[in-house]
């Protein structure tokens, strides 16, 4: 996918760059708010990401407030030293669809990123029914079914899947599944996360002969055939 | 800021205080002795033209009943009868023949119009001053009559030495009461500047002196004496968090800068380096974490966060969290007992409680031994004086584990920044999440109690149900 990266810290800029080029994206990089904010406005890309405190006059939120007026619809994931939740707030209400507080981990930032084009893609069709592999959801009845074998989940284990499914083939952080299934937004201690992937893992894994949900490591999970 | 030191300046307050004294008693004294002046001065004139108007009222009649010989009478007549030697007439004819009077001839400049006139005269061969005035009779006759105000004159000038002598008198007692103002005034500045100024230089142990009279001095001093005492309070506290942060971020960076640095000397493969990289990137990821909780403590505390506030149903909370965490319990062979009510509405900031239980929970599995339990419970305890509405209903929030607990002296500091007792040294952990759970709790307007289990912990969390705002920050 196109990715602009509108970052001045030419450190933080290289290490995406070169990290998203070597996961397949194509990156254009621009180093201020102006420059970033011509090549948004003149280019299509798939997802923006954009640094909130930018030189060159232009600030990061009004630089997406102005994009939004335009009609540009195009993804922006907001990186930001500012890591208040009232900072997250106020960017995601200035257009932000999703927010990634500095330091980061560049597995984190891909993560959401490919969760943002992705969801920007399939937002169009609704869908009753997913499937990976011989594993099939039902939305509507909320039934499991593995191999034609019938699984019984907790209705949180239930969403857990549900947000594995939806996001099949990319990998998700514990962070995005705490936000996402949980909606939980701070920073345990302990292990959550990953003593409930074990327990749906009991469930829809172990019976069978091979394993849908993989451990990335340094990353999180990812469910894939 | 420059400190300055105590002496005589133009913008000296104490000066200025002295200078306005000063210059409103002179004000007032000049004012005072002005109305005195004009005063007698005034009267004396004004008696002079009375009994000016009085003579001239008698010859006028004088003269319409009996000429000019009546009215030469007359004029003899007064003068002889003149006890005071201060009365002037003149009668001329109309060829300007003098007829009657004590004047040699008739004064130069006098103005032949009716009007009041101060002109010097010649009498006894002295030059004096006198108020006369002119009157025409019938036939070109002229009349003047007049009174020779040496007098007044005299008196005028005393009562001018005395002005000014006073003025002299007024000026030299308001110098002087003005000194006495700025001193006075300076003093009890200075007992404040002096104190302040060792203050600044870093002395935070001296106070004011305080009088014990309970008047408006007293006042100041004692109000800035509390602040005084809040400064160096909180300064102790700044110190020592900024000591603990000093000490608890050299920790992990210590050892994410000795593995990087061991393993650019010693590591042999790339797998080797990368395992060290790895790890030095935990460990920046807990100096990231310590921040991060750290700032989000002080912004709690400064109380910027009662925006977020809502109303939501705390049981609900309590009970999604227990689900989150009784997995984790289970891991660590430990039982998570819940004991909630169906609704518990609250109003307060749900994300924050949820943090708070999260810590509080995370320690209680992390301290617990295999095969224990720990139990969670709410209830709605009954306001303290029955339908008070002052005394909102209280909710008990209890946390209780039967981990290895902590000691007494343990229990009073475990809610303070990067406070660890020793048993948990050795365990993951800033220390911090305590700290922050006292900071919600506190923002709540609730209070946090720890206390012991034989063995283990009971966290104790009471928030008032129907919150009300306090103004307290």
């Amino acid at each position: 996918m196109r990715v602009l990266l509108i970052e001045d810290d030419q450190t933080v800029r290289n290490f995406v760059a070169k990290g998203l080029s070597e996961a397949g994206h194509l990156v254009e990089q621009a180093a201020d708010g102006k420059q970033g904010f011509t090549l948004a406005s003149q280019d299509k890309f798939d997802v923006i990401i954009l640094d909130r405190m930018l030189p060159g006059g232009v600030e990061g939120l009004h630089l997406l407030e102005t994009l939004r007026s335009e009609g540009n619809l195009t993804p922006v994931l907001l990186l930001s030293a500012l890591a208040d939740v009232d900072e997250k707030v106020a960017g995601l209400k200035a257009g932000g669809d999703d927010y990634v507080s500095k330091p980061f981990s560049f597995s984190e930032l891909q993560a959401r990123l490919e969760a943002l084009v992705r969801r920007n893609r399939n937002e169009a069709q609704p869908l009753t029914k997913l499937s990976v592999g011989d594993l099939e959801i039902d939305l509507l009845s909320r039934s499991v079914r593995r191999g034609g074998q019938k699984i019984d989940l907790q209705p949180r284990e239930f969403r857990l899947l549900e947000f594995l499914m939806r996001h099949t083939g990319q990998v998700v952080t514990r962070t995005m599944l705490l936000e996402g299934v949980w909606d939980y937004h701070f920073d345990p201690q302990t292990n959550v996360i990953d003593v409930h992937i074990s327990r749906l893992r009991q469930k829809i894994d172990k019976p069978f002969d091979h394993a849908l949900v993989h451990t990335i490591r340094n990353a999180g999970y990812m469910l894939q055939e | 800021m420059p400190t300055r030191l105590p002496g005589v300046r133009i913008q000296s307050v104490s000066l200025r205080f002295g200078i306005v004294y000063s210059v409103l008693f002179i004000i007032s004294a000049i004012l005072f002795l002005s109305f005195v002046w004009w005063g007698t001065i005034g009267l004396l004139d004004q008696r002079v033209r009375h009994s000016i108007a009085v003579d001239a009222h008698a010859m006028l009649t004088e003269w319409a009943h009996e000429g000019v010989p009546g009215l030469e009478n007359l004029i003899s007549n007064r003068l002889a009868q003149d006890i005071d030697d201060n009365a002037i007439y003149l009668l001329s004819a109309p060829d300007g023949r003098l007829l009657a009077g004590n004047l040699a001839h008739w004064p130069a400049r006098v103005d032949h119009a009716m009007h009041w006139q101060t002109l010097p005269v010649l009498r006894d061969g002295q030059l004096n001053l006198a108020q006369t005035r002119v009157w025409m009779l019938d036939g070109n006759y002229r009349l003047l009559i007049g009174r020779d105000i040496s007098a007044r004159t005299q008196i005028q000038r005393m009562l001018t030495d005395a002005m000014l002598w006073t003025c002299l008198m007024v000026g030299l007692l308001a110098i002087g009461g003005g000194w006495v103002v700025r001193t006075l005034f300076r003093q009890i500045i200075h007992s404040i500047n002096r104190t302040t100024l060792a203050i600044t230089q870093g002395d935070m142990s001296r106070r004011i002196a305080v009088s014990g009279t309970g008047d408006e001095l007293d006042d100041v001093a004692l109000t800035i004496n509390q602040m005084l005492d809040r400064i160096s309070r909180l300064m102790d506290g700044v110190k020592q968090v900024s000591n603990s942060i000093a000490h608890d971020l050299r920790t992990p960076i210590a050892r994410a800068r000795a593995e990087l640095e061991d393993a650019s000397r010693h590591a042999t493969s790339e797998q080797a380096l990368r395992a060290a990289i790895d790890q030095a990137v935990v460990n920046l990821d807990n100096v990231t974490g310590i921040c991060e909780a750290l700032l989000r403590i002080a912004q709690i505390e400064a109380g910027t966060r009662r925006s977020a506030f809502a109303t939501f149903d705390l049981a609900s909370t309590l009970r999604d969290m227990a689900e989150l965490y009784e997995a984790v319990a289970e891991e660590h062979e430990l039982k998570l007992l819940t004991d909630l009510p169906e609704h518990l509405p609250f109003m307060g900031d749900q994300a924050m409680f949820q943090q708070a239980l999260a810590n509080i929970l995370d320690n209680a599995i992390k301290f617990s031994p295999p095969h224990g339990s720990i139990s969670l419970s709410a209830q709605k305890l009954p306001p303290a004086i029955p339908n008070d509405r002052e005394w909102a209903s209280t909710i008990r929030i209890k946390v209780i584990d039967c981990g290895i607990g902590m000691n007494s002296a343990d229990l009073a500091r475990a809610s303070e920044r990067f406070f660890r007792a020793e048993r948990a040294r050795n365990t993951p952990g800033s220390g911090l999440g305590l700290a922050l759970v006292q900071a919600i709790v506190e923002l709540h307007g609730g209070t946090l109690y720890l206390t012991h289990n034989t063995p283990g912990l009971v966290v104790t969390i009471d928030v008032p149900a129907l919150h009300v705002l306090s103004d307290k920050t």
